[in-house]
């Protein structure tokens, strides 16, 4: 069923009694040709690329819970690409291109909103870094625009300009970026997905990988073997508990990112804005939520749940940035589990096992990356080779010292 | 959370700087370990989901290092050692 405003006036007029399930609910079948395991963003844009762009069939994505139920879910769903190394930036601007048109792509309201971000400047060396940084975005294609004070006073006159420790001396901003509603891009993959034929299998946990003779030949499950030519792993967060089945450790460590919404508050925040001195970024939502987040918990974890210091750390953040928030309450907070990779990218590469295909290592930047990460999966599986934006996000970075460090943190996860 | 430090008694999480998994204690001999091995020890982690041997830093405190063993799917503390006797246990000279 192809959505429309039509459809929409035609259902209204009968009912409401044509809407069908956006997706079907299949059985697993003995074999496919590809198996993606993780039903979330990336997984199911894997699958949606791998069907219409790279024209391939017999494609399961298997779900050990339900679609779109971690990351994609969780985050705070901006989507920008203000990266400035060569290794990144290519590969963000080419997912924020993907974005512009990914609603009349797949034919789904994700709620696509380019109300623009802002990186606050605080110091003159933040300036100098800053303007760095939007020239290498220029450079490959991407816009960025540096702004004095008077200009983010005119934006957001609200802020704590003359902060004594932290005053706003500007801001680099890239008015493409802005947000998205997440849950919508992982139903919208799901349905495209879908309709072009692949197997959405949920509930189906995998347990264990059977490899013979340095090849994947399918995958054990809560619901049986499933055999594979080809198996793509998306699922950040978990991916050190399922490359195990294939005897790897990764260059990753899992840890835990919590997320907070405000009580719905009237329009006074129109686009996304970073705090320079500290580490906390806030929009708002179309229902008036101040959506916010700030630093990793610093420390292993799986449990989809944070401690109070960070809570505290982030409030602190907010108020130096905005004193006006400090009568509103906070009304949800959670957390989700990211994989921290060594230098703070992420990889999109090949294994030692033939056949097994592997993506992951996203920190807290998974969710921008959602088309881009799918695209260039979707290529990897088909072609064998990486798509040219995402050549660097290989294993052997690390043995090769070709590290994308943007942070300059060197192999210390919890920092990036 | 609240780390048992054996010599100082409860304290809690916050005055601690976390650095990652309690095998780095064993870092290779760089005259002898291939750069393989380098990498491995550098860059690789096992990441288990469950019971966890990290080092903790006590830096707000007596600027001791801790092993602390911990369940990363429940944040439960097992167990909190001296880093320092680990490392003797393990063979090392301090």
């Amino acid at each position: 069923m192809r959505y429309s405003g039509f459809r929409v006036i035609a259902e209204a007029l009968t009912g409401h009694k044509g809407w069908k399930p956006v997706w079907r609910d299949p059985a697993p079948q003995a074999e496919y040709d590809y198996i993606i395991v993780g039903g979330g963003g990336h997984g199911l844009a894997t699958a949606y690329y791998l069907a219409k762009e790279f024209k391939q069939a017999r494609i399961a994505v298997l779900e050990k819970g339900y679609l779109g139920g971690g990351n994609v879910g969780r985050n705070t769903t901006i989507i920008r690409s203000n990266y400035l190394l060569d290794g990144n930036e290519p590969f963000y601007e080419f997912s924020l291109k993907l974005w512009e048109g990914l609603e009349q792509d797949f034919n789904y309201n994700a709620m696509v909103s380019q109300r623009g971000i802002i990186n606050l400047i605080h110091t003159d060396a933040q300036r100098d870094a800053f303007t760095r940084r939007g020239n290498g975005m220029i450079l490959n294609g991407a816009d960025a625009e540096l702004l004095n004070r008077d200009q983010v006073r005119a934006m957001y006159p609200f802020l704590n300009f003359d902060n004594a420790r932290f005053p706003i001396k500007g801001a680099l901003m890239q008015r493409r970026g802005g947000t998205v509603r997440h849950d919508a891009v992982a139903w919208g993959y799901a349905r495209g997905a879908d309709m072009r034929g692949v197997d959405l299998i949920q509930n189906c946990e995998v347990t264990g990988m059977r490899i013979e003779n340095g090849r994947i030949r399918g995958v054990e499950t809560s619901r049986g073997f499933i055999g594979a030519k080809k198996v793509g792993v998306a699922v950040a967060g978990s991916s050190s508990k399922v490359m195990a089945h294939a005897g790897m450790r990764l260059p990753i460590e899992s840890h835990v990112l919590q997320a907070f919404v405000s009580e719905g508050l009237k329009p006074f925040i129109a686009g996304v804005m970073t705090f320079g001195a500290g580490h906390f970024y806030v929009s708002q939502s179309d229902k008036g939520g101040l959506v916010f987040g700030g630093d990793i918990d610093g420390y292993n974890s799986y449990a989809q749940r944070g401690n109070l210091p960070v809570i505290e750390d982030v409030a602190e953040g907010g108020m130096a940035l905005m004193p006006a928030i400090g009568r509103a309450r906070l009304l949800r907070t959670w957390g989700g589990i990211m994989d921290m990779s060594m230098d703070g990218s992420p990889i999109i590469d090949k294994t030692h096992v033939e056949g097994l295909y592997f993506n992951g290592g996203w920190c807290y930047g998974g969710f921008k990356a959602t088309p881009a990460s799918g695209w260039c999966f979707a290529h990897l599986l088909a072609k064998d080779e990486p798509h040219k934006t995402a050549t660097a996000y290989r294993f052997d970075r690390f043995l090769k010292g070709l590290m994308i460090d943007e942070k300059g943190q060197g192999a210390q996860p919890n920092l990036h | 959370m609240i780390i048992n430090h054996p010599i100082l008694g409860p304290r809690d999480a916050q005055e601690f700087v976390y650095l990652g998994d309690a095998n780095l204690i064993n870092r290779p001999d760089g005259m002898t370990a291939g750069i393989e091995v380098f990498h491995d020890y550098l860059y690789n982690r096992d990441n288990p989901a469950g019971e966890h041997r990290e080092l903790w830093y006590h830096e707000q405190g007596d600027r001791s290092w801790l092993v602390v063993t911990r369940n990363t799917v429940t944040h439960e503390i097992l167990k909190v050692e001296m880093a320092r006797d680990v490392a003797k246990a393990q063979g090392r000279s301090k």
